[in-house]
């Protein structure tokens, strides 16, 4: 299983983060390599992922890389150009796309959820 | 008396910047060779707090830091409210050098990190003779711009948490919470803007300008070190090769498990890397 797959308990088991994303409501695509997955956030908390593929399902916005820059950004120790999604994209292998307004205005949760995976190897 | 009370002194002075007045905040420790530090772009001068408590450093130098306007304690010039602010080469100087002269500082080392990496360039080439020596932390003559910045100043989005989102990622994973956040909380506390109209100078397309500015430096007159942060993608280690290599004498150091903030993300570290350069500098000049 993909360690994408594990966002929702990840996300929902960290009060302050749910916390942190309470403003947002959004449906947002995330995509590991050929493998997409629509998450909807209400309040901060993960309601549903489902993975794909998808027909005609709309989505604010996504985020897009290989599974190896995932691999990467989920190492407990991330190396240089690798500690957040933002570097990632810096580097020209992730692509955000859609409307970046609920992105960019809670994009300190945002980017803390993308890293949640990071814990299952003992990172944080 | 039972708190402990740090050294650091901070003033106020008044200068004409810009052909303005500007009250200017200021804060300084220590005795001897004196070293202005430069604060990152949408940050102050808080930045340096660590090293200006840092005996080793105190009992050789006189550390000074200023809030540029606009930032932390300097309030901006009187019409700021009209006007969209922008920092320029030629403002920055201008502070720098008035901020100087207005202390009488004989032959100061400057030191600046991020935005205050990249002055230090042009500064060495304008004023070299002027100045002991130039550190630039995070420096290189130009780097590529990977954020649209205008979100940074932007009605739908909260200013002071995007600024801090903004950067966060350029922390080292190994800098200590305490002082992580401590740097966040500098970036998310500037004023509406100045983050944006600090990075309108930072990330500026001038390479034929600063480029000539490289040529123009003389190491033997104001010697030129540049330390980076392996973990900085901003300004990485690269940029900061890319722009040693040509300056003719300029030694570069990448510093290890370091991010863009290395004086206040992990001030422990940083010393390991900047006490060996400030012994360099105030080591008797070799002659000839």
């Amino acid at each position: 299983m993909n360690m994408i797959e594990k966002l929702p308990e990840l996300v929902n088991g960290d009060e302050r983060l749910v916390w942190r994303g309470r403003f947002l409501t959004v449906d947002f695509l995330i995509q590991v390599g050929d493998d997409s997955y629509l998450v909807s956030i209400q309040s901060g908390r993960i309601t549903s992922m489902e993975r794909g593929p998808f027909y005609m399902r709309p989505w604010r916005f996504a985020v897009r890389a290989p599974a190896e820059s995932w691999e990467k950004l989920w190492e407990p120790v991330p190396r240089p150009g690798y500690t957040d999604i933002l570097g990632v994209m810096k580097r020209g292998e992730a692509r955000i796309e859609g409307d970046l307004q609920p992105l960019i205005a809670n994009l300190r949760y945002i980017k803390e959820i993308l890293a949640t995976p990071r814990r299952l190897k003992g990172g944080r | 008396m039972s708190a402990e009370i740090e050294s650091v002194v901070g003033r106020y002075m008044h200068l004409r910047l810009g052909a303005r007045p500007c009250r200017v905040y200021f804060e300084e420790a220590g005795k001897g060779i004196p070293l202005v530090c430069l604060h990152t772009a949408g940050s102050d001068t808080r930045q340096y707090r660590h090293l200006m408590v840092d005996p080793e450093v105190t009992e050789h130098y006189r550390v000074l830091a200023f809030d540029l306007p606009w930032h932390g304690k300097s309030t901006p010039p009187p019409g700021w409210h009209e006007e969209e602010y922008r920092l320029t080469t030629e403002a920055y100087i201008e502070a720098i050098m008035a901020f100087c002269r207005a202390l009488d500082l004989e032959k100061p080392v400057v030191m600046g990190c991020s935005m205050g990496g990249r002055i230090i360039l042009p500064l060495a080439a304008q004023h070299g003779k002027e100045l002991r020596a130039v550190i630039g932390l995070e420096s290189a003559y130009q780097v590529q711009p990977w954020f649209d910045n205008t979100w940074l100043h932007h009605p739908d989005v909260h200013g002071g948490e995007i600024a801090a989102a903004r950067v966060s990622g350029l922390i080292a994973p190994q800098s200590p919470e305490e002082t992580r956040w401590d740097t966040l909380w500098g970036y998310m506390q500037s004023g509406p803007g100045v983050f944006k109209g600090d990075l309108y100078f930072y990330f500026q397309r001038a390479e034929s300008e600063f480029l000539n500015y490289l040529a123009h430096i003389d190491t033997k007159v104001c010697p030129v070190y540049l330390l980076t942060g392996e973990y900085d993608y901003s300004c990485t280690p690269e940029d900061t090769r890319q722009t040693g290599a040509r300056i003719a004498g300029a030694e570069i150091t990448i510093m290890k498990e370091m991010g863009h903030f290395p004086m206040s993300e992990n001030p422990v570290a940083f010393r390991r890397y900047i006490l060996p350069v400030l012994e360099k500098i105030r080591a008797p000049q070799k002659t000839g």
